[in-house]
This record gives C-alpha cells, sequence and structure tokens, in this order.
C-alpha cells in the first residue's frame, strides 16, 4: 500500500490538509490479509483476482472507518499445502485479523478447516466454489460472498433440455473436484427435465489431448456438456474441430470466458450457439456492473473485462470492508461483531443483491449466456435470462439437497 | 541385446520342431493379422460393445502412434547425450519448452509456421552447445554434480520462463495447408440407410507421425553411415580410447549436446503446434522422455523409437479405456521392465 | 578407501570427557535449540523450527541414502507422504472417508512401518540401478506414485486428499501447540540425527560406505550388496516415515500435491544445500530453504521465489559440492580437504577403471 499512501501524502500537501489527521490516520491501519496463487501455473489468475480485491479497496478510498487499509499478500501454488501455509504466515507472523482468500477449490476446504483453529480470525472466502466449503462441517468464522461452482450452473440445466432441446447429453471434464461441482449442477437441473446423460468423460488433470477422449464420445449424443478452462478448453475446442466434431457443444462457467474467445485458432464455427451459466456475464448492460467493469479496467494491467475471480475478490473484499465498516474498524473482540455483522450483511453487488444462508455462503444471481458472433465477426457472450437468487441447494429443500450426497465421478447418474 | 542366440543353443527348442524365432515371426504374422482385420474389417456387435467403438479404438491407435512420434523427437536427444557422456539431464524439459515458446515467437513475428520450426531447432541448439561448454564441460566426470545442475537449471529456467511467458496458453498456428482433417480409406460405421462413414484423422497429427519418423531414419543415417556417426558410436562404446585415439572428444561432445537440444526445441515446435504449450509441459515431456529411455534403454535411437511406441500407445489407449488410471500406466510399465531387463529393452549394462 | 574422514570427531573418540565426545558444537547447538521456544514466537516457533525440523528428518533420510550409500533418491517426500496417508486413514480425518479413528500409538508404528517397507521396496527397484539412474527411477517411482494417489478415490480420497487431521492429545497436552509441537519435532529430530551419526560409525554403516566406494571389491569379498543397500532404504524409510507422521499432524492435511514432483525436488534441494556429508546438513538446508520460502514474498516478491531458489541451489552445487558444510570447512584449514568431491571423483575414477578393465 506503498503508493497509494504516497498518493495520499501528495493529496493531503495539495488540499493542504493538516499534518495531525495524516499521522493518526497512519498510525492507525487496518490489516487485511490477501491470499492468493502468485506463483505457478495460476499466477495470471491469482494477480487478477488481487486486481478484484483492490478495485473495492479503491472504491473506499483505501480507507475504512478512517483508518488506512493495508493489504498484507499470501501466495499459494494453489496446492492446499501452500494455501494453509501462507494463511499461517499471515494470521501467525502478519497478524491479520480478516483474510480473504483462497482462490480455487481445494484450497478453499483447506483454508475452512485452519479457519476452525483460528476462532478470533474472520476468513471470507476467495473465488475458491468448492461446494464443501461452507455446505458440509463449515466454519462458523468463514463467510462466502461469492457462490460455489454448482450455483453457477443454475439454469444451464433446463435451458439446454427445453430451449435447446437436447435430449441426451455426453460430458467432458476434468477429473477433480471443481468440475465435479460443475457436472453436479448441470445435471442436477438437466436429469430433473428429463435428460440423460448416458456417458462421462473425466480427463486427468494436465492431459492436453482430447482427441482420443472426443472420438471415444458417443455419436448419438444431442449435445457435449464441457466443463474445461482456459488452455484445456483451448485445446478441446481445436481438437474437436480437427476431428470434424458435429455435435453442438454446451459449456461450464469457465469455458466459453474471453480468454477463449480471443483466443487464435478455428474455433469460431464450433463455438457460436454454446450456451454458458456463471456468476457474471461479459455483457451484462446493469449499470451497476459496467461501472463495476470500468472501475476495474483502471487497475495495472486489466483484462477487457473483470474475470470471475476478480469478481469473487471483488465481492468478498467489499463485504469485509463493509463490514469492517459497520463495525467502525474495530476487531479488538476477536472479531465477533464484525462476524455477527457479515452473518446478516445483504448488499447490492454489481451482479445484483447478495446475502447469506445460514451457512454463511452467498445467495446470489446467476447469469445464462450464449456465444454468438457480434457485428464485426468476434464473438461474444450474449446474456439471455438471469436466475434470480440462487441458493446453495439450488431451490431444493436442504434435507433432500444433502441426501443426493457429495460430488463425486458418480454422482449424480442419470444414463 | 536382443536373443537370437536362443535357437541355437536351445536344442530343446529345435527338438519340437520350431525354432523360437519361427514362434516369434508366427506370433508377429498372427497379431498383424488381426490388426488389418481389425481396420478393415466391419466390426461386429461385440467387439464393438469391448472397445467401445471402431472409431475411438483406432483414433486411440492412431493417436498413440502421432504421440510416440512426439515422445520420439523429445527422447532421442535425451538419449543420444545420455549415451555419449553419460550425462543425464533433468532439463531436458526445459529445452522443449524454451523450444515451443521460441518457436511461437518466430511464426507469429513473421507468419510463417516453417521459421518458428526452424528458429526452435536452431536457438535451441546453440542454447544447448553453451550449455555444454559452460556447464557440463566444468564439471566432467562427476555425474552426480551435472544431474544436480541440470535440475537447477530446469527449476530457474521454469521460473523464468513463467515470468517472460506468463501462465496462459499459447497455441502455435499451424498453416492453412497443414491444418483441417482428411478422410482415410478407412470405414468406421456404415449407416441404416446403407452410406459408409469413413475415419476422420487430423491431417497435422499424420505430417507429426511421417516427420518423426523421417527424423529417426536420417538420425540412424547419421549414426550409421557418417564418420560423425562413427565418432559418436565409438564414444559412446569407450570415451576414453576415442580421446585416446585423437578425436577431439569436446568437439563431439557439443555436437551431440546442440543435436540433442535442437531435437528437443523442434519436438516443442511441433508438440506446441498439435496440442498447445503452457507452463508444466516442461515437466510433462522430461518425465515422458524419461520413461521413454528407461523402457527403451538408456543410450539407444532404437530403444528410444520402441520405447517411445510402447508409451504412447499406452497412454492413449489408458486414456479411452481407463481413465482414472490410464496415467499410471506408463509408470508401470517401465516398473515391470525393469524388473524383467534392469537396462530396458534395447539397452546394454554399462 | 574405506576410512573416509566422514566425521572428523571421529579419532577423538577415545577421550574420556562427555563434552569432548559430543562435541562443543553439538552442545552448543543443543542449548539453543532448547531454549530456542524462550525467545521465538509461535509462528517462528512452529512455522519456522518445527518445519525446518521435519523437513529436515526427510532431508537426513535422503542424505543417508546418498551421503552414505551413494544413491539419491527423489522419493523421499513419497515414503514420508505414505506414512502421512496411514496416519489419515487409521487416524482421524474429516473429509468423510475411512478415519478409523485408531490411537496415535497404534496407527504411528503402523504408519513409521510401512513407510519403511515401502521405502525398501523402491530400494529394491532402484538398486537394481546405479548411480544416475537411482535418481531417475526413483523420480519416476514418485510421480506414479502421485498420479495414484490424485486418481484414486478409494483409498486415497484423489485430488482433494484428506482434510482435518489432528495431533494427539496426551500426557494433558495437546500436541500440535506451539511449544509441545516444537519439542515432539526436536526430540524426533535429535535421535534420527544420533543414530544416522552413530550409525555410520557402526559395521553396517562402514560397510555401506565401503559399498558406495567400491561396490566391486565388496562383493568380491563376500558381502550381500543388495541386501546392504535395501536395509539401508529401509532405515532411511523409519526417518522418512516419522517425519511424514509430524508433517501431516503440522499441516493438518495430506492431499497428491504433499508428494508431487517439485515437493520431491525441493527435498533434494534442501539436502543439497544443506550438504550431503554430515547428517547436520539437511537440517542446515531446511532452515534456509525454509526461511527463503517464507520470507521471499516480503523481499523479492513471491513470483520469483524459485528462480532465487534455483540459483542459490545452482551457486552451491558449483561452487561448494559439499552444500553450506562445505563452505564451512572450507574455512576450517586444520580439518583437511578430503572433502565429498574429492572422493567423489576418486570413487568415479575406480568405477571408470573398473569398467574399463
Amino acid at each position: 500500500m506503498n503508493i497509494n499512501r504516497r498518493t495520499l501524502l501528495a493529496l493531503a500537501l495539495a488540499t493542504g490538509m493538516s499534518a495531525p489527521t495524516l499521522a493518526v490516520a497512519q498510525a492507525e491501519s487496518i490489516k487485511i490479509g490477501l491470499l492468493a496463487t502468485f506463483e505457478g501455473a495460476f499466477t495470471v489468475l491469482g494477480e487478477d483476482s488481487e486486481r478484484g480485491a483492490m478495485t473495492a479497496v479503491d472504491e473506499f478510498g483505501g480507507k475504512v472507518a478512517g483508518k488506512d487499509i493495508e493489504i498484507v499478500k499470501g501466495s499459494s501454488d494453489a496446492s492446499p499445502d501452500s494455501a494453509v501455509r501462507a494463511a499461517r504466515k499471515l494470521v501467525e507472523q502478519d497478524g491479520v485479523k480478516v483474510l480473504i482468500g483462497p482462490l480455487s477449490g481445494d484450497e478453499g476446504i483447506a483454508i475452512k478447516d485452519y479457519a476452525k483453529t483460528q476462532p478470533d480470525v474472520t476468513f471470507l472466502n476467495g473465488s475458491s466454489a468448492a461446494q464443501d466449503t461452507t455446505l458440509r462441517d463449515p466454519a462458523s468464522n468463514f463467510f462466502r460472498f461469492s457462490t460455489d461452482g454448482a450455483q453457477w450452473m443454475a439454469g444451464l440445466g433446463d435451458y439446454a433440455f427445453n430451449e435447446k432441446g437436447y435430449k441426451t447429453v455426453a460430458t467432458v471434464a476434468e477429473d477433480y473436484s471443481f468440475p465435479y461441482t460443475q457436472v453436479f449442477g448441470f445435471m442436477a437441473e438437466f436429469c430433473k427435465a428429463g435428460g440423460h446423460v448416458p456417458s462421462k468423460s473425466w480427463v486427468p488433470i494436465g492431459n492436453k489431448d482430447y482427441s482420443s477422449v472426443i472420438a471415444a464420445i458417443p455419436d448419438d449424443v444431442d449435445a457435449i456438456y464441457v466443463a474445461l478452462g482456459g488452455a484445456d478448453a483451448v485445446n478441446f475446442l481445436s481438437q474437436y474441430n480437427d476431428a470434424g466434431g458435429q455435435a453442438p457443444l454446451i459449456g461450464g462457467s469457465i469455458t466459453v470466458d474471453q480468454t477463449v474467445l480471443t483466443a487464435k485458432g478455428r474455433l469460431h464455427d464450433v463455438l457460436v450457439g454454446t450456451p454458458a451459466a456463471g456468476p457474471t456475464a461479459d455483457t451484462n448492460d446493469d449499470p451497476a456492473w459496467k461501472e463495476f467493469s470500468e472501475a476495474y479496467k483502471k487497475q495495472n494491467g486489466a483484462f477487457p473485462s473483470p474475470s470471475l475471480f476478480a469478481h469473487a475478490y471483488y465481492i468478498n473484499m467489499k463485504a469485509a470492508l463493509l463490514g469492517l465498516q459497520e463495525v467502525n474498524g474495530d476487531v479488538s473482540d476477536g472479531g465477533k461483531k464484525l462476524r455477527e455483522v457479515l452473518s446478516g450483511l445483504e448488499f447490492e453487488t454489481p451482479t445484483g443483491k447478495v446475502s447469506l444462508d445460514e451457512n454463511r455462503n452467498a445467495i446470489a444471481d446467476m447469469f445464462l449466456t450464449e456465444v454468438t458472433e457480434a457485428g464485426d465477426g468476434t464473438l461474444v457472450n450474449k446474456l439471455i435470462k438471469v436466475t434470480p437468487q440462487v441458493n446453495q441447494t439450488l431451490g431444493i429443500p436442504k434435507d433432500e439437497f444433502l441426501a443426493l450426497g457429495a460430488v463425486s465421478r458418480e454422482n449424480p447418474s442419470c444414463p | 541385446m536382443v536373443d537370437t542366440s536362443g535357437s541355437h543353443s536351445n536344442p530343446l527348442a529345435q527338438s519340437q520342431g520350431m525354432t523360437r524365432r519361427q514362434v516369434w515371426g508366427i506370433a508377429v504374422l498372427v497379431i498383424a493379422a488381426v490388426l488389418i482385420w481389425m481396420v478393415f474389417a466391419q466390426w461386429p456387435d461385440w467387439l464393438n460393445s469391448i472397445l467401445i467403438s471402431k472409431k475411438a479404438f483406432l483414433s486411440a491407435i492412431l493417436n498413440g502412434l502421432t504421440l510416440a512420434g512426439l515422445y520420439f523427437l523429445v527422447a532421442s536427444g535425451f538419449t543420444l547425450v545420455f549415451g555419449l557422456m553419460r550425462n543425464v539431464n533433468l532439463a531436458h524439459g526445459s529445452l522443449y519448452l524454451l523450444g515451443a515458446y521460441i518457436g511461437y515467437e518466430f511464426a507469429e513475428w513473421t507468419g510463417y509456421w516453417l521459421i518458428g520450426v526452424a528458429a526452435g531447432f536452431i536457438i535451441l541448439a546453440v542454447v544447448g552447445l553453451v550449455m555444454q561448454i559452460l556447464v557440463f564441460r566444468r564439471l566432467e566426470g562427476d555425474d552426480l554434480r551435472q544431474t544436480l545442475v541440470t535440475i537447477g537449471i530446469s527449476v530457474v529456467a521454469a521460473d523464468l520462463m513463467l515470468a517472460y511467458w506468463g501462465g496462459t496458453t499459447y497455441q502455435i498456428l499451424t498453416p492453412g495447408w497443414l491444418s483441417g482433417a482428411i478422410k482415410l480409406p478407412v470405414v468406421t460405421a456404415v449407416r441404416s440407410n446403407g452410406t459408409e462413414v469413413f475415419l476422420v484423422y487430423p491431417f497435422y497429427r499424420l505430417v507429426v507421425l511421417l516427420s518423426a519418423i523421417v527424423i529417426g531414419i536420417g538420425l540412424w543415417l547419421l549414426i550409421n553411415r557418417t564418420r560423425i556417426g562413427s565418432m559418436i558410436r565409438a564414444g559412446v562404446d569407450d570415451r576414453d580410447m576415442l580421446s585416446a585415439s585423437g578425436v577431439n572428444v569436446h568437439f563431439v561432445f557439443a555436437i551431440v549436446f546442440a543435436l540433442g537440444a535442437g531435437l528437443a526445441g523442434l519436438a516443442g515446435v511441433v508438440g506446441g503446434s498439435a496440442l498447445s504449450v503452457a507452463p508444466g509441459e516442461d515437466v510433462r515431456y522430461l518425465l515422458a522422455s524419461l520413461v521413454v529411455v528407461i523402457v527403451g534403454g538408456m543410450g539407444s535411437i532404437t530403444g528410444a523409437a520402441i520405447g517411445a511406441l510402447i508409451i504412447g500407445l499406452a497412454e492413449q489407449i489408458g486414456l479411452v479405456y481407463f481413465p482414472t488410471y490410464g496415467v499410471v500406466l506408463t509408470f508401470v510399465i517401465m516398473v515391470v521392465t525393469l524388473a524383467i531387463r534392469p537396462h530396458g529393452i534395447m539397452g546394454r549394462s554399462m | 578407501m574405506t576410512d573416509l574422514t566422514l566425521n572428523p570427531t571421529r579419532n577423538r573418540l577415545q577421550s574420556q570427557n562427555w563434552i569432548e565426545k559430543a562435541g562443543i558444537g553439538h552442545i552448543l547447538l543443543a542449548l539453543f535449540l532448547l531454549i530456542y521456544p524462550a525467545m521465538a514466537s509461535d509462528f517462528f516457533l512452529t512455522q519456522i523450527g518445527g518445519y525446518s525440523l521435519v523437513l529436515g528428518m526427510i532431508a537426513l533420510s535422503l542424505m543417508l541414502l546418498a551421503g552414505y550409500g551413494g544413491m539419491v533418491s527423489l522419493a523421499q517426500i513419497t515414503v514420508a507422504g505414505a506414512a502421512g496417508y496411514v496416519v489419515a486413514i487409521f487416524g482421524e480425518n474429516n473429509s468423510g472417508v475411512y478415519g478409523f479413528g485408531w490411537p496415535w500409538w497404534i496407527y504411528g508404528p503402523l504408519a513409521i512401518m510401512i513407510a519403511s517397507m515401502m521405502s525398501a521396496l523402491i530400494g529394491w527397484i532402484a538398486v537394481r540401478t546405479e548411480g544416475i539412474y537411482t535418481i531417475m527411477i526413483t523420480l519416476a517411482v514418485a510421480t506414479a506414485c502421485f498420479y495414484f494417489a490424485q486418481q484414486n478415490y478409494a483409498l486415497f480420497n484423489g485430488f482433494p486428499g484428506y482434510n482435518g487431521l489432528r495431533a494427539p492429545e496426551f500426557f494433558g497436552v495437546y500436541w500440535r501447540d506451539p511449544v509441545p509441537f516444537y519439542y515432539l519435532c526436536l526430540a524426533n529430530a535429535v535421535v534420527a540425527y544420533v543414530a544416522v551419526l552413530y550409525g555410520a560409525r557402526s559395521t553396517f554403516g562402514l560397510t555401506l560406505q565401503a559399498i558406495r566406494d567400491n561396490q566391486r571389491r565388496m562383493r568380491a569379498i563376500g558381502f550381500n550388496v543388495t541386501a546392504h543397500k535395501v536395509f539401508a532404504w529401509w532405515l532411511a524409510g523409519l526417518i522418512a516415515g516419522a517425519a511424514g507422521i509430524l508433517l501431516v499432524w503440522f499441516n493438518g492435511r495430506i492431499s497428491p500435491g504433499t508428494i508431487a514432483v517439485g515437493p520431491s525436488i525441493n527435498i533434494l534441494v534442501i539436502a543439497i544445500i544443506g550438504g550431503l556429508r554430515h547428517p547436520i546438513g539437511p537440517f542446515l538446508g531446511a532452515v534456509i530453504v525454509v526461511l527463503m520460502q517464507t520470507f521471499a514474498i516480503d523481499l523479492v516478491g513471491a513470483e520469483r521465489f524459485n528462480t532465487l531458489i534455483g540459483l542459490v541451489f545452482l551457486v552451491i552445487v558449483f561452487i561448494s559440492p559439499d552444500g553450506i558444510l562445505g563452505l564451512w570447512e572450507r574455512f576450517k584449514p586444520q580439518e583437511g580437504r578430503d572433502n565429498w568431491r574429492s572422493f567423489k571423483k576418486a570413487a568415479n575414477k575406480s568405477e571408470n577403471q573398473g569398467r574399463n578393465a
């Protein structure tokens, strides 16, 4: 926060602000830990999530309740072990009382477990989207104002079955918990609507060659649901194109994001008409989203549009700051008051109203999009529909939802 | 060493009317016949139900062969360097990745894919040369330290490449004449209305396979038919005698190292065009070449080809038929090979 | 060659004074380690102190194999991970898979036993090869184990692994609290350290070192070379296994990421930076690496941490093959220069001669 402090100083001098006030402001700062992947393969995503968090900090002018906000960064390499190690340093060495993070799903579960051992520290999720971070065995001091991977799929299964008319769908996804959660979210609706999923391909993590997997997908499915992100999505799509694939595609939340749509290569034909769902939509016309998008772009090295990592970190950071404002920056009681405030916090975000359920997981709006060709030949995600206020159990009563069991390779199943 | 002596030294086999070689020959013929039948015949339902579909099976085989070609390109340099210098270059994967990035930059800059390929080969050959002169020559005779240094280099190289190129994935675009799919004269299914469905396969992958074969033959000729090749072979057999006979061993070492590194770079561009370029690929291809040369036999080009075939096919067939443990399969093959032949299929005890 | 000057203190063993026997350095070090909790914060106690001791133990098991046996293994973290998974499966976890809740005094020895058997098995595969091959084989075995653990949900709970592993409570102490955990690690590390230090001077230790220096000769004399090597692997497995238990108590979790290629190379880096000549080396290396790992983000930024540590590693390998210890020895002229590099060279030479003969 050096730069910010220097800007403030310059500002203070320019406006003739009295020095004593400044000294007080510097003496009393609020430390917030920011945990994201600043190393390893997810570095790019980690950096964008920092942009999101800083957008919220800048929105508050770098101050909350009259005190300077001091961000202490912690870095993981997306492995749960390193996330816990970084969180430990932030909490036990740097002494942060509020921690935002982590970025990926299994890190989230590990941090939740760590949170239980630090009852005086308030944890807010970054962008991790595993169900069980909050659904089963939650920690009372872990808050998630962003949503989980199954929630992100809201509306997609229904749309695929009823509007698109797909009766049988094959799925292709990576073999770990986040894609399980996404497939679960999609199938929960799709199977309920009457659809069938005869074939699920779980591709080992790190695999880049999908051609054999593509060849093994049954010829008679109406569509293929693809929950792969970034590089994997681009690889899959270009190989699908090379193999002369005919069946239309359905995307997961990170399958058809901006990076994939703007990727070079012959992806155009296979992408047009692909529906997807997620917590954000690039072409959202809501003024609040546009305003957020503009503010985000002021950050160094920003993407053309905030990624869903930037979005999630923004929401959680903003919730933390709103909470701190409410308690006047006072966490001397071990953050008890802050957590009470956070539990009841309800606020307007660039993507609609957000509130928490009793497990401290967000209830928020979800966006259904479809890839279309813009006038100039570029591809954009057109907003089709907003599914309002999706909760973690996807509208199913909680005990019924829990009875469905934890997500896995086999669960759910409707061949 | 292939055991050819069995037919002569084992009277028991002869007394049964067939030599061991004949038995092997018949087995190979039968397998070949079955394979040819599987490629051209229309599959009965029971076979389709076992192997998912003819399309899936043939695609897996073809993809396995392509992947084997790629693995061979990477592993041949690795095995050549080892054979001559007893130097396990654990930075070989980094050379692959660097070649891929450089190929990408040049292909983007000039607009010609072939220039990217050439740049990947030439620049990496130079990098290899520099590594040999600056690093390995100084540590000559200390195998363990050479290996440790390559581990250090790979750690630093991976981090610097991540710093420069970032964590994003690059796709090296193949030119139009190489892309697209072609129909192979193989019928995979017959629709109910009688039309035949042909197997469609990406043209570029066939080109990868073909170029690997061409380069493999080229390497074989280089080693077996040229003067420098005879020096290399002499060096593999006994490098002390080679230097004693007046050959500039360092020159031979430098050539081989440059060639090995260049091949890794070339493979990087070729592989990066077929799949994609991203951090982590260095470790993947390092492990792949390790397994390939351990199975095939360290130091043998033929061994690298055999190892690449086995591993490439195993990986793709595993991916389709038992995806969950497919990735483990290659390592199981390696351990089994080691248990039976500690120095690999074509390896010699050193 | 068998009479190595690995332990300069050896020829002074005859002296009667226990202070001299243990060495003044050891006593000072022991004193420092004992009163360290009085001066360190909780964070420095566990995250730096405890963690360094645990990693140091794993690296010590590598040092035992590499320094005395000439077998550089990249599978030590895999062995430690095996013990960790046993703890997760037979102890308690909150991942909803297994977690039989056995008491620590059953699952602890079981974990160490399984880890040491696994180490012996890996060793049995690896000793079929020599020298440089061993690195490759063990790297491949480590990777295979990593992939298997990641793909297998029935036993290893796949990618997420096991969460919520708790250190036990006994004698009224929760052993994951900073001070008890530190002393627990210290006690284990000291036992392992002393065992390796004195084991190296035992008949077995000397035989192992002789095998490292000239395998043919030892075989010719009539020693069972393979059995000695595999037994060394088994011993290394005991140390790595104990460290593995402490590691999962420390992390509170285990997942395939714990035993991936990166961590396994990390262990090698620790051992090399510290030095393979003396069992104190791995612990020195661990302290350096852990400090760098923890505070690099405040110095150079987390982004370039690996470059930093890689460069340190390269410099060490280049200028001082015996790691930090080697640097130390350089400035201690009276101890002579018969260091690892020189006898390694000699060993190579004799091996080459053997091959050419």
